[in-house]
Formats: structure tokens, sequence, C-alpha cells
């Protein structure tokens, strides 16, 4: 099936947060591909359990979540290798109930690449053009085209056993891309390159996907990455979806524990609300009595647990006692790990016994000798709207 | 050759000698001037002249050759059949009997095989000849060309197949145009083992032949039972020479195979 790209007009950019592109907020948009209920068992284990989704043209998505929780199936699903227990999955409306793969107007990046080890570059990526029976110029004029894309020109007649991983990554690219299919599925599709090549690669598939306007679903269990490509993020756990959302929502509003923890590094204190008022709500935490101010959420009322969830790079540390800080603690530096553009501070507030905080500080000057130090007394602060309250 | 020392060197020469010995004296007789075939006479080409003229050798060799092909590829083919059914179809209803069948006859006294496959045409009422020889050799044989293309199919990467399915290619044209490339060497290797298999057969052939079709390692049987003639050995030598190079072939290819690309 040709898949056509969806009319998308092509965006430029580097980043991700300044594109005006959300049509999952739109409610008259129409998604391009749709899980609705979606279930797959393998024996006793549920591999994605009831799940609903939908992507939007012209998107690029990603699937994150730990190892196991169902996003190879997922895609596998997409694509037609396994057939779900219950459940829709349709693409442009479109039921994909009993059409097999090879007349699904999807192409796959397989995370092993898959090249035909008996075919040359150019017959790999011919493959699919073949199968359409498209007359020979086309093809040869495709072909040369795709190589151009995937910057391989001049080694099209070597075989993928002449060629270096990086290069062979290109290949099962130009492969899945040459057909233009209406939705390419990328498995993990940088799992085996170097972190420069990585980079470099990434963005190489930011540009293609919104030149081309095709829509991108991609498996990773990096985070990075999909923060780095997606326009969405699904967070899954267990076969379920945790949260489905731009990336900076997923790490500035997570929706859960469980994808607070999974995206990012984040301090997590339990407490029950005291006060709740129109402009703050005071939590004060189980053991420690320590007490946290942060903005009010909608629904949580005083006696109800919940869990303050904080990023190590939204609180300050100093030796002096901020005056005017909404949040204070003061605490003994436990621990400090040197990462090149940060520092993480462990500090250990309230006493023996009392919760370890994560502080990360920007290195912003080259200066070695720091002025905090190991043992040192400090205070920790933050701003009330820094702390996320969760549920629970 | 380091770390070979006297010990190893006497052992592995006893070894080699143990096993090669009656062939090598066996090919050197069949250079002899001499009729008798005891007594070394000169070197000489006679007896390889004399084979060519005679026309019952000869005849046989035609056969043997004919059956060897022809039960070689269809048991090519069927053992093809079979090893994808194994390996491909998952778990299905009676897989575990299919496999246990199709390595049964790897185990089985010849002897029995023959007999049973005997009965069979005898009770069927066919013909014995070229063609019941043929079949018997197919039974034979093709247990042995599943289980090596089972290996070759095995070490597969599936998901080449998935990524041309997931290309647009309906599964005949997936095998055509991928896994059957790639278990090429699998089907070559297992066509040149059935071939020599058949080739050399003497037992099963000798129970499902009929009077006109006598295959090389019969006539060569039943002519050393009038006492051996250097005309015998030089046939045994081309029929020797001729199963060493198939192995040879054969197990060149199986070694390209196994072997990592690149
Ligand atoms: N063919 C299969 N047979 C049996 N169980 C399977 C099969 N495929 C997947 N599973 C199981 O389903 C669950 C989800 O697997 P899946 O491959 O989708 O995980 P994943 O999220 O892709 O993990 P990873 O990040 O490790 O690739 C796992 O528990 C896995 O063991
Ligand atoms: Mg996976």
């Amino acid at each position: 099936m040709a898949g056509l790209p969806p009319s998308v007009p092509p965006r430029k950019s580097l980043g991700n947060i300044r594109r005006a592109f959300a049509p999952w907020a739109n409610p008259a948009a129409r998604p391009l591909v749709t899980f609705e209920g979606v279930t797959k068992r393998f024996g006793g284990v549920t591999a994605v359990d009831d799940l609903t989704l939908a992507i939007y043209p012209g998107e690029f998505f990603a699937l994150l979540g730990p190892s196991g929780c169902g996003k190879t199936t997922l895609m596998r699903m997409l694509a037609g290798f396994e057939t779900p227990d219950s459940g829709r999955i349709a693409i442009d409306g479109q039921d994909l109930a009993g059409i097999p793969p090879y007349r699904r107007p999807t192409n796959m990046m397989f995370q092993s690449y898959a090249l035909f080890p008996h075919m040359s570059v150019e017959d790999n990526i011919a493959y699919g053009l073949r199968q359409e029976g498209q007359p020979r110029t086309e093809i040869a004029r495709r072909v040369a085209e795709m190589l151009a894309l995937v910057k391989l020109e001049g080694l099209g007649r070597r075989r993928p056993d002449q060629l270096s991983g990086g290069q062979r990554q290109r290949v099962a690219l130009a492969r899945a891309l040459a057909k233009r299919p209406k939705v390419l599925l990328l498995d993990e599709p940088l799992g085996a390159l170097d972190r420069k090549l990585r980079e470099a690669t990434q963005y190489e598939l930011m540009d293609l996907q919104s030149e081309l306007g095709l829509t991108f679903v991609m498996v990773t269990h990096d985070q990075d990455e999909a923060m780095a490509l997606a326009d969405r993020i699904a967070v899954m756990s267990g076969g379920r979806i945790a949260q489905v959302a731009p990336p900076e929502v997923i790490y500035e509003n997570p929706a859960t524990r469980f994808v607070a923890e999974f995206v990012g590094d984040v301090n997590l204190v339990e407490g029950t609300i005291t006060e709740a008022s129109e402009a703050f709500v005071s939590i004060r935490t189980a053991p420690e009595g320590l007490v946290i101010i942060a903005d009010p959420p909608p629904g949580l009322h005083p006696g109800a647990a919940v869990t303050v969830a904080l990023r190590p790079e939204k609180v300050a540390i100093t030796h002096a006692e901020p005056p005017q800080a909404v949040n204070k603690l003061a605490g003994e530096i436990w621990d400090i790990g040197y990462l090149g553009d940060f520092t993480m501070f462990q500090v250990k507030v309230g006493g023996e016994g009392g919760p370890l905080f994560k502080v990360a500080l920007a290195n912003r000057t080259r200066r070695v000798e720091r002025p905090l130090a190991w043992d040192d007394r400090v205070w920790l602060s933050w701003d009330a709207e820094a702390g996320i309250l969760l549920a629970g | 050759m380091n770390g070979l020392r006297a010990p190893h060197l006497v052992a592995l020469v006893a070894g080699l000698g143990f096993l090669y010995l009656p062939i090598l004296v066996l090919v050197l007789y069949s250079f002899n001037a001499s009729r008798l075939v005891t007594v070394w006479g000169g070197f000489s080409l006679h007896w390889y002249g004399a084979l060519l003229r005679n026309a019952a050798l000869i005849d046989a060799f035609w056969l043997s050759l004919r059956v060897a092909a022809l039960s070689a590829s269809l048991a090519t083919l069927l053992g093809t059949l079979a090893a994808i059914a194994l390996v491909r179809f998952g778990r299905f209803t009676g897989r575990g009997l299919l496999s246990g069948a199709v390595a049964a006859p790897l185990v089985m006294p010849e002897v029995i095989t023959g007999l049973s496959l005997l009965l069979l045409f005898v009770g069927a009422g066919l013909e014995r000849g070229f063609w019941t020889v043929t079949i018997a050799h197919v039974t034979l044989t093709t247990c042995f060309a599943t289980i090596v293309v089972q290996a070759r199919l095995v070490g597969m990467d599936r998901s080449l197949e998935e990524a041309a399915q997931d290309l647009g290619a309906p599964p005949w044209r997936v095998f055509a145009s991928v896994t059957l490339p790639l278990i090429l060497p699998g089907l070559a290797a297992a066509w040149l083992l059935a071939f020599t298999l058949s080739l050399d057969d003497l037992v099963i052939a000798s129970f499902t032949t009929g009077p006109g079709a006598t295959t090389l390692p019969m006539r060569i049987y039943s002519a050393i039972r009038l006492g051996v003639t250097p005309e015998i050995n030089a046939a045994s030598t081309i029929l020797i020479a001729l199963v060493a190079l198939v192995l040879v072939a054969a197990s060149l290819i199986a070694k390209r195979n196994l072997l990592p690309r690149g």
C-alpha cells in the first residue's frame, strides 16, 4: 500500500518547545493512529493491558518505559506481527484487524536493522519499491534520493557486511523510509550507536521527519532521546500508559509518582496536607515533621496523603539562611558528585535519620574549588511552585 | 605444527592408518599391471581401460548416478518442507511427533528399513526396479536433508523475513527472495549429503531393486563374490573419488554458511 505523506506543513526547528504543533489539544483534529482498549497476552503475561492511545499526522511520538513494559509489543501490533487479543487498532480510520503486515501503510526500522545480507545496499533500499511494482527508472531515482538523504552516496553497491554499524543503521532507515509510509515505526533505532553519533543522528532524524512530513513512532528507553526528539512521549509501565504528554509536561508535571521517578532525577517526600487555601497548601511530612509549602492543586483537601516531587535543579543551596524563601530546610552535605555540567549534592535534612535531598547546581564557573564542601551546614530553599503534588 | 610430539604422531598415524590403509591398498592395486590381486606387477592404467569396456559396470554406474541425483533432489525438497514446518510454524499439533518421525530413520538399522520397504513395495504390487530404489533412497536420505536444512533455518534471523513482509512482500515472495537465498547453502549441503548416501548404499538397494536395475555397489559386491579383480578395484576407486569429492564440496559449503559474514 503506497502511503502518501499526510499534508503537514514542514517545520524546521532545533528544539521542540517553540513548535506551534499541538493537534492533540485540538478536538477537531483527526488522529492518524488509534489504539482502543487494546490488550495482548503471551501465556500468563499481559504485555499490553487495555491501552488507548491516539497519534496525530506529522507527530514524532515516543514510547518510553522500562524493559518489558510492552513497547515493542505495541509497535509489533501496529506493524501487524502480533494480533491483539481484544481492542481495536486503526490507521486513518481503517480497522487493521485481519490486514497482514505486507498490506499495512506502516514501515518499520528494526532494532537489529534486519538488512538482507545477500543484497547490496541499493537492493535493500529498493526492496519495498519493487514489491509495489514501480518502474525501474522510478525505483532507481528513489533509491538515489534515499541514499542522498541518509548521506550514503557511493556506497550503494556494497553489501551490508561491508558497512560500519552507523552506516548500516542509515541503510535500515533509508529502506524503511523509501516507501514513504504513513507511519514509520522505529524500535530503538539508535541503540547501537555511540553517544556522539547518536546525538548527530537524533538531529538528522528530526530534520528528516519534518522534511518529509511523516509520522514517526519511536520506541526507546533512553529518556534524553525521547525528550530531545518527540512531540509527545507516552510513558509506559506494565503494559499501560502512565502519561502521554509533551516532554516538558512529562518532566515538569508528571502525572504519577512512577513518571516523576522514571523521567529525570527527583526528590520524593511523603506527607499529609495540613492546610489548604486559594494561595497555597501546607504539607507536613510524616516521620520528620518538616513543613513544605506548595501551590494549591485542584481537588486535594486537608487530611489527604500526598507525595511532593521536587526536581534537584529547582532547589537552591546556600550557606546563609535565605531570608525570604517560602520553603527552607537546614541540612548537612552528605555527598558531592561532580558531573561536569552539574554538581549533584546529597543533603541530609533534619539531622540523623532524616531524608536525603538531591540538589543540582549548574557549574557556571571553571573554578574547581567550590565554596561548598562535605559536612558543611547548608540551607535548601525553593519556591512554592517548584514542588509537584502527587496524590498518595 | 606446534606441540605435536612423537607419541601424538604415532597415535595419529596409527589411527589414520587404521581408517585409510584398506582404502589405500585398494586404490594402489587398481593401478596394478598384474592380473593377480596380491602381486604387484608395476604401474598401469590397464584396468581402467578394461572398465570402460565393461558394459555391465558402466550401466550400473549410470543407474547409480541417476538414482542418486533424483533421490537427492526429492529428499532435499521433502526435507526442506519438513524443516520449514518444524522451525517456522511454532507449536502446532503433532510437532513433537513429526520431529521424532523425521529423526527416527537416522538410527533405524538399514536392514529393517530395506525389509520394510520391500514388504511395502510387494504389498502395493509395484514392479521393483529404478523407481523403487529411488523411492527407498528418498526414504533413507530425507531425514538427513531435514536436519541439515533445519540447522540453517534455525540460524537465520527471523526479523529478516519480518522486514521483507513489512516492506510489502507477501509470504511466497518473502520465501523466494529472502528465505530461499539465505538457506540455499544448506539446501546444497543437504543435496550433496543425500547424493553420497544414495550412491554408496548397498543394503537398501539390494532389498528394493529388481532384476533390471543393479546399482554400482551391488555390481561390485556381486563381482567380488566371484573373486576380486583389479577391474573392480578400479571401479571402487572411481566411486571413492566421487564420494570424497562430493563430501568435500558439502563440507566447504557447510563451513561457508556457518561462518559469520564479513
Ligand atoms: N513472543 C513472546 N512470547 C512470550 N512473551 C513475550 C513475547 N514477546 C514479548 N513478551 C513479553 O511481553 C512483555 C512485554 O515485552 P516487550 O518486548 O513488548 O517489552 P519492551 O517494552 O519492548 O522491553 P525492552 O525495553 O526490553 O525491549 C515482556 O514481559 C515479555 O517477556
Ligand atoms: Mg523492546
